[in-house]
Order: C-alpha cells, then structure tokens, then sequence
C-alpha cells in the first residue's frame, strides 16, 4: 500500500490561534499521508488537535485560528494542488470541500438545521456539485437514505433533524457526506454523541460503506476501542504533536511511547484483575498557554529523564521498523552545548 | 394550532371588556369633567357662560349620571359600532379618529420599513465583521441611538434645520397642501416632509433591533450547522443567510405584530413636538381637556389592536419555526 501515491498529504502543518491573552500552538508541525481506501486514525485526548487538524484540511479553521506553516497536498487525478494555498472561502477550496473530501461532524445532533427538513440540506449539498435539478437531487438523496439504511426513507426525507433518532441522524449525516462520492472522508468523532448499541451499527455501517465506495478515512477519536476497530493506521497526537504512529496491530500489540502505552494501561480489560483500580495517567493536560518545555508529555511521564526530556522535543523517528514514535527512549538526542 | 388561534379568539371580548373598564375609570380618573375644564379655559380667555347653559351642557352629554351609567351609555354606543360624540369637537369621535388615520398609518409603516431596512444589514454585518471598524462604529451609534430621547432629537433637528437652512421642518405638508384634496403634488410634498418624523420615529427602534439581531447572530454563527454547511462547500454568503440569519431573525419576526397598535398610536411625544397631524396629538389634547368619550374610544382600540398585535405575533413564530408549529399540532 506504501507505494501507492497518497490521496492526501500532510507536510509539517501548523495551526495557531492569535488570542488576545497570546498565541496559541494548536497543531505543531504534524505531517501524514492517506492513501486510496485506507482508514487513517488520529487519537487523542480533548484539546490535542485533532480536530484543528481537521478543520485546517477543510480550510473552514474560524478565526483566530490559522494555518501558519505546511502543505496539505490533495492529489487530484495525478496532479497535486496545496489545499494551504488556497483562499478558503475560494471557488476552488469550496469545490473541494463537500464533493473531494467531505466531512462526519461530532454533533449529529446539532449538525442539521432545526428549520430546514434534512432533505433541504443534502440535497443542497448534492446540487452544489452535481449539474442536477432539484427532482434528480431528491433521487440521489432517497438513494443515499436507502445505502445507509434509514426506513421510510420517502418521508424522513421532508422531516427536521429533531424529529430523528440520533442513530438516525447520525446516518443521515453520513448520507449527506458520501452524497457527492468523495475521495476522502473526515470522520470527527463521528459516534460520541449516540449510544453505544448505535454506535457499533454506525462503525459496521461506516467500514461497509467505505469498501462499497472506496473511500479513504481520516477517523478521528479520543476512544482506542474504536479505533481499533476501524483504522489501517493510526496516530496518536498530544498537545499538537505527533507523539507515535504506525499499523494499527503495531500500535495497540508493541506500544512503543510512554503516552500510548499509559493510554493503552487505562483502558478497561476483561482480562484484568477484578476490584483493582484502572491505572490513569498522573497530572492533567497542561493549558494551552503554559506548555511544558521539551517533550510536551514529560510533566506525566512515568520515564522522565530529568535534563533531557524538558530540554528538547524529540522527533518523530522510526522504531522497530513499521512504526515510529518521538521519544528519547528509542533515539537519544544530543544536549546542545 | 387552529384550535390554539380560536380559543385566543374567543378570549378576545372578555379581554376587551376589562379593558374597556380600565380605560373607563382611567379617562375618568381626574378631578372635574369636560365641562369645569371647558369652562376654565374660557375664563381664562375672558369670557363666561351664564349657569343654565352649564346646566343644560351638562344634562345633555349625561355628566350628571353615576359612573356606571355613563359607562353603560358609552358601551351600548360601542355595541352599535358608534365610538360616540367629542365632547369638545362636537363631533363623532369616528369621523376625527378616520381623518387622521391614514397620516398616522403611513407615518408608522415609514418608520418601520426604515427600521428594519437599516437595522437588519447592519446587524448582519456587525455579527460577521465582529470587531471590525464598522462593528464599532455602529455599536457606538447603536448606544447614541438607544441613550437619546426621540423628542430630543425632534427639537434638535428642528432647531439646527431652522437656525442653519432656515426652513421650518415641523407638519407632514407644505402651508398650501395642508387643508387640499390627495393628489399627486400632495403626496410628493408628503415625501419631501415624512422621511425628517420617520427617521426620529425609527432611530431608536433601528439601534434596539441592531443590536438585538447582532446577538442573535452571534449566538448563531458557531453553531455545528454552519460549521457543517460550510464543510459541505456552501458560499460564506448564502451559507449566513440561509442558515444563521434565519434562525436569528426569527424571534424578531415574531414581533411584527406587536408593531400594529404602534402603527396606531403615532408616537404621542414627537408628534406632539413636530406638530404632526396623526393621533398622537389629539388623544393627548383629549386627555387635557377631558374630552373623555374621545379618548376612551382610541385608548380601548389600542387595546384591541395591542391583542389582535400578540395573536398574530403567536401565529407568525408558529409559521416560521418549525419546532414551535409542530409542538402545537
């Protein structure tokens, strides 16, 4: 799969938000390919960038957020156009958005309009970039309705979003989304709003759909056990850094920084003693404007080596071969003098 | 929701009965009656009536008759659709109330239009430039706008009008247009005097809407709808208008209605200031000279346009969301 040309690619992007109280470093230099049909995940906790990350691909970041540094490159049959480049509120961008790479919002809840029927909504998002009329757009949407298996599909159609179940809205949501065929689907945190027994319907139907279409996912999380079920690839981000990636099976069998393998520790187990606390990771994320020096993650960090870890942020090198990871551990870097 | 617009319907009498009451005890509320203040008037001008012309002014317009025997007398007028005799213009009140109707009618609907026409835009603009220049500068005028007193900037403007371009710019008319029939000329010269009472009518009104529509925007514009209208490739400016700007403009829409007894009344004060011939002036010359049956009569239909106003408030949310429509189904 390496040896394919990726659809998108990431290089070094930086995202910071220009506050009164000072800036803000939300994304820090993260760089990643997707390919064709893969399903890339990006884990993390709240506030890591994750989402920033998403936003900035979209190029929909709402001031003052902005992109400062790096290329998001999107390979559009065999020529490659630098989506940072481009205005955002651009023809160009907004051609892109919706029919090229479309997006899974959080909220599904929220996500539709409560005066609009969700009908209005996706078929505006399918005449938007399909030369059809309005009764063709209707069709498509009735079709999509019926490939994400909604019931009655004819009627739900002209409902509001409100009148929906969040499972249904949720799938409503991923209808509108793969209306245009995208290339590639952004999936931010698609199922922490609905419940679990939902939630694992919409990940089957997500993973059929995606091989249906050939779809490529960028699917983004704070939940490890959806990840694993989903991603080909993963990364795991902290503080807008990019503190390990590689397969999946790598990343959840050999963890190989201290910050995954502490995530990896707090999650529950059948296999795990009974009556004994879960361990957690110690401290909390730091404030945005008060980072830690070095390695953002060495204020929690079980193996912090004092004059090292707080000197320099590691980057990201390849350890045991398929993955790669940023920490002293695995490449020791020289103390300037 | 029709049962809902009926059940307000058959509401209405009773309402209007208590008003008619208030209204009532209120015209009455003062010491005297037409009479002793129509009297004191001419006293003071010099001249007297002898006591049985008093007496006899006072037996034929029942001043004498317990309160709730006038009351009744000026219910069963009403009940035949007649408002009644003006005590001091001596004539129906329906005849002095419909001269002045239309003026006021189109005074009001100016000072609407340019109400919402300046405060909509503008509101938009604020919520999306927020912190812009011009943001700031309308928040600025907004406050101006809110913190001055209409009839204060009525004299201010008339003041400046007259000591620099020597112009009186009081009336609806020209000096040869007041008393002639409607013609073309007429309405021109309507123009050229109307938008002077429709901008100090609607000022205050403009910055209030303004800064309401800016918020509701505000309130708005981050919603994950508009983040995922955009994500989905709409353009900024069809994206804020379908989405946002609709669901902030809702509440004000609703208001409309309570924009009718308003369209009646003809802002008391101004007019009152600027010489305007609309209702203002004479329900307030009503009240000084106790012409009691007058005022009553544009009072309760105030009330009655003030309830009719609400209930078509109440329909206008119900068409325009559906949240509130089907909640009611």
């Amino acid at each position: 799969m390496n040896h394919a040309t990726p659809l998108l690619s990431v290089h070094n992007l930086q995202v910071q938000f220009f506050m009164d109280e000072g800036i803000v470093q939300a994304v820090d230099g993260v760089s990643f390919d997707v390919f064709p049909r893969q399903v890339f995940g990006i884990v993390g906790e709240s506030g890591c960038g994750k989402s920033v990350t998403m936003k900035a691909i979209l190029q929909i970041l709402e001031p003052p957020g902005r992109i400062v540094k790096g290329e998001i490159l999107l390979n559009r049959n065999g020529s490659t156009i630098d989506l940072a480049k481009l205005n955002p509120n651009g023809k160009e961008m907004r051609d892109i958005r919706g029919a090229q790479i479309a997006l899974i919002p959080q909220e599904p809840m929220s996500s539709f309009s409560p005066v609009h029927t969700v009908g209005d909504q996706i078929i505006e998002a399918i005449r938007l970039h399909q030369p059809v009329h309005a009764r063709a757009a209707r069709q498509i949407a009735l079709e999509m309705f019926r490939d994400v298996g909604i019931p009655m599909p004819e009627q739900r159609l002209d409902e509001y979003a409100w009148q929906l179940s969040g499972g249904l809205r949720q799938r409503a949501m991923i209808a509108m989304a793969l209306s245009c065929h995208p290339r590639l689907l952004i999936a931010d945190e698609p199922t922490t709003a609905i419940d679990v027994t939902t939630q694992a319907q919409i990940l089957r139907l997500l993973r059929k759909l995606q091989e249906e279409h050939h779809t490529a996912i960028i699917f983004i999380t704070h939940d490890l056990g959806v990840i694993a079920q989903m991603a080909d690839y993963v990364q795991v981000m902290y503080l807008g850094l990019v503190m390990e990636e590689g397969p999946v099976d790598a990343i959840f069998h050999a963890p190989k920084h201290p910050y995954t393998q502490a995530l990896l520790r707090s999650i529950p187990s059948v296999h795990s003693t009974p009556r004994v606390n879960l361990p957690t990771i110690s401290g909390s994320i730091p404030h945005p404007f008060n980072r830690p020096s070095g390695c953002p993650f060495h204020p929690r960090c079980p193996q912090f080596i004092a004059g090292k870890c707080d000197k320099h942020i590691p980057p990201l090198r390849s350890v045991g071969g398929v993955q790669a990871a940023a920490c002293v551990l695995y490449h020791d870097v020289e103390v300037p003098r | 929701m029709l049962r809902f617009i009926l059940q307000r319907l058959l509401l209405l009498p009773l309402l209007l009965f208590v008003f008619s009451v208030v209204v009532f005890l209120l015209v009455q509320a003062p010491p005297g009656d037409f009479l002793t203040s129509y009297l004191a008037t001419l006293a003071s001008s010099g001249s007297s009536v002898d006591q049985a012309q008093v007496d006899a002014l006072t037996k034929q317009f029942g001043l004498d008759q317990p309160f709730h025997v006038q009351y009744i007398r000026w219910m069963e007028g009403l009940g035949r659709g007649d408002l009644g005799l003006s005590l001091e213009y001596q004539r129906p009140n329906m005849e002095l109330i419909g001269e002045r109707l239309l003026l006021t009618v189109l005074l009001a609907l100016f000072a609407f239009v340019f109400t919402w026409v300046i405060a909509i835009p503008a509101g938009i603009y604020s919520a999306t430039h927020q912190n812009s220049i011009l943001d700031y500068v309308f928040t600025l005028l907004n406050y101006i706008g809110v913190a001055t007193p209409n009839f204060m900037l009525a004299l201010i403007l008339m003041w400046v009008a007259f000591s620099s371009f020597g112009v009186s710019v009081t009336g609806l008319f020209s000096r040869e247009y007041e008393q002639a029939p409607w013609s073309l000329a007429r309405f021109i010269d309507l123009l050229q005097h109307i938008w002077l009472p429709m901008i100090i009518l609607g000022i205050a009104g403009t910055a209030r809407l303004m800064r309401v529509m800016r918020a509701n925007l505000l309130d708005e514009l981050n919603k994950p709808y508009v983040v995922a209208a955009r994500a989905r490739g709409l353009s900024e400016w069809r994206l804020v208008l379908k989405y946002p700007v609709r669901l902030a403009i809702n509440p004000l829409v609703s208001t409309i209605g309570w924009y009718l007894p308003q369209l009646f009344s003809g802002s008391l004060i101004v007019a009152t200031v600027m010489n305007l011939p609309n209702i203002g002036p004479m329900l307030l010359r009503a009240l000084v000279q106790q012409d009691m049956y007058l005022a009553g009569s544009i009072l309760l239909i105030y009330c009655f346009l003030t309830i009719i106003g609400t209930l078509i408030s109440d329909i206008l949310l119900a068409w325009l969301d559906p949240r509130i429509r089907m909640e009611n189904a």
